[in-house]
């Protein structure tokens, strides 16, 4: 197999390297085989750092760090349809759901990367640079933020729309300053906030016309964090949550309405673990998202009154596992181009992160979800939390020579 | 108290003036190459908003009003000058800002010649003039506009210098020919504001 596809790629080479006739689609053909094969092209010129753990190895990593994300959100997508239309949970199997999940959320992923990939082809075309592998990461980041129920031309807009303002008109992957499947949620959520956001569109059954009206009465299909925000002042937001069914388990595993892949505290953690342990996401930025959470949220806590909102008494560590903050933290926040990039910077960029997150949750009625809003607002300060790291760090190294030197 | 400080922040955050209304785009655009002069610019402009919003307050409250405290003192009900209210600020703000580049040449001048070209060029910045209107419109008091005023500036500069961190970042971009220097700073002025609406709908 593999001596066929050296074949094959061999033998087009020469109609796309200067001067052949497809010239102008060597990007195309540069993909399509450093996706299917490791070239054997080397560095001739330039500094060159020689690591096994290439731009190719990091994205693909990435990609397995996400498939329990991906894997329980197809299970949770395909439960909760069966669950909606009224079938008792102990007799959906576990594959039936499964299947009917990925039957609801590849066509929307295969879209993302279709749509995604035609407007980077066009750029790489143009621009004559070569297609980046940060695509196929953040083609697959992007669906998994998004309600099962979203039309799938929305999410080819929201695709292009995050390639093309997200990425490519700063440069392409590496020079953005913007998450750039954030931006596309963020586009996404701006212009169709119905198809976004509300208790009807986590579940898939919701679209189809067999929901009796009794099943539709029985089951709200409100996140945990809207049953939350919708209870009445003075009430305990944990009597909220197990009023719907939930336990602090139910919510890290994942057994709740949510975007496809955002549900499952536990997958994204097992993400978190595997990127750690490769190096590839700082573990700085994800302490500090959590330390800015817990932080905020025991102040919310600690100033609660009756009066207020249940989301002020939610326990801090209930929001660790609500939402997308999990899945933010370990896949969105750490990007190592839109996120800060010094040691100090990184941890101060995941506090920023934290602290907006429980706040836009708490405090901003506009929206009961806030990780994505966070982290598009510390990437926003990102630069310059670097800037001033730099310069402290400047400043005490100068004084310590000046130390030395007397 | 407590609404003096919900004002403070809904005009650094909520309702930044910069990212939220757009104003004060000019200076915003042009002076936002380096850290240390968006930051001079900025202190200049919280300065300038902190003393001619108090002070265009006391302009149109005593003076061109209707019923304007003044001429219901001499008797001369009914007198409405809101006519002059864009010239007289405009004055104001530029007598203002002389008045400032005055007093800190003579007292001050490491902080003078700190902020240099800027002072003037303030005279002519929108946000300026925007949060005088905005003072009139929303009716706030004497001690409302100061905050107002105060907190406007901080908004405009915390924009400004995350901006100016950014276009350093962006030195290194290969950004396509047609969107070099302005284009691509409209852009991310665009994508900021994206970010900055985790804010909008906070009531305060």
């Amino acid at each position: 197999m593999k001596a066929f596809l050296q074949r094959t790629f061999d033998g087009l080479r020469p109609n796309f390297e200067k001067g052949g006739k497809l010239e102008w689609a060597w990007p195309m053909f540069e993909g399509a085989e450093t996706f299917a094969l490791t070239p054997g092209e080397k560095t001739e010129k330039g500094v060159h750092v020689r690591d096994p753990m290439d731009m190719k190895r990091l994205m693909i990593f990435v990609l397995y760090a996400l498939a329990p994300a991906i894997l329980v959100g197809m299970w949770n997508v395909g439960h909760r349809g069966y669950l909606y239309e009224g079938v008792p949970a102990a007799q959906i199997s576990v594959l039936d759901a499964f299947l009917r999940g990925a039957w609801h959320m590849l066509p929307i992923i295969i879209t993302s990367y279709t749509a995604g990939g035609i407007a980077e082809l066009v750029f790489c075309v143009v621009r004559k640079h070569e297609i980046n592998e940060g695509f196929l990461v953040t083609a697959m980041l992007f669906p998994l933020t998004l309600p099962p129920t979203i039309p799938l031309w929305m999410v080819a807009m929201g695709a292009v729309f995050g390639v093309i303002i997200g990425k490519e008109v700063f440069g392409g992957v590496g020079y953005n300053i913007l998450n750039p499947a954030l931006t596309a949620r963020a586009f996404v959520f701006f212009t169709y906030p119905a198809f976004i956001s509300g208790a009807g569109i986590w579940d898939v059954a919701g679209k189809t016309a067999f929901v009796s009206a009794a099943a539709t009465d029985a089951y709200t299909g409100a996140t945990p964090l809207l049953s939350v925000a919708s209870g009445q002042p003075g009430e305990s937001a944990v009597d909220l949550l197990a009023a719907e069914g939930w336990t602090f388990v139910d919510l890290a595993l994942g057994a709740i309405p949510g975007s496809m892949g955002e549900v499952s505290a536990v997958a994204a953690l097992l993400g978190a673990l595997f990127l750690v342990g490769t190096g590839i996401a700082s573990w700085r930025t994800m302490l500090g998202c959590v330390v800015g959470l817990l932080g905020t949220g025991a102040i919310f806590n600690a100033v609660a009154t009756p009066e207020m909102s249940p989301l002020f008494n939610l326990p801090a560590h209930y929001h660790l596992v609500m939402g997308g903050f999990a899945f933010g933290t370990v896949f969105m926040a750490t990007d190592p181009v839109s996120s800060a990039t010094t040691k100090l910077g990184r941890f101060l960029f995941g506090l920023g992160v934290g602290v907006m997150c429980a706040l836009v949750r708490v405090v901003n009625p506009a929206y009961p979800e806030g990780m994505m809003l966070a982290i598009l607002f510390m990437n926003v300060f990102a630069p310059l939390i670097d800037y001033y790291v730099v310069q402290a760090s400047t400043r005490n190294r100068a004084a310590r020579l000046a130390v030395a030197a007397a | 108290m407590v609404d003096l400080i919900s004002l403070a922040v809904k005009s650094i955050f909520v309702e930044n003036i910069l990212l939220a209304y757009f104003l004060g785009m000019c200076s915003f655009l042009a002076v936002s190459k380096k850290v240390e002069t968006a930051v001079g610019l900025g202190a200049a402009v919280i300065f300038v908003l902190t003393i001619t919003t108090p002070a265009n307050w006391a302009l149109h409250h005593f003076l061109l009003r209707e019923d304007a405290s003044l001429w219901v003192a001499l008797g001369l009900e009914g007198v409405d000058l809101s006519f002059l209210v864009f010239i007289a600020f405009i004055a104001v703000i530029a007598a203002m800002v002389q008045l400032v580049e005055m007093v800190l040449d003579r007292f001050s001048p490491t902080l003078y010649n700190a902020l240099g070209i800027f002072l003037p060029l303030i005279a002519v910045n929108c946000a300026i003039l925007g949060s005088s209107l905005f003072m009139v419109e929303r009716e706030y008091t004497a001690a409302e506009s100061l905050v107002f005023g105060f907190s406007s500036g901080v908004g405009w500069a915390l924009a400004i210098v995350s901006m100016a961190a950014i276009r350093t970042k962006l030195l290194y971009s290969n950004v396509p020919q047609g969107l070099r220097g302005l284009g691509i700073t409209m852009l991310t002025t665009g994508l900021m504001a994206i970010a900055f609406m985790a804010f909008a709908g906070i009531q305060l």
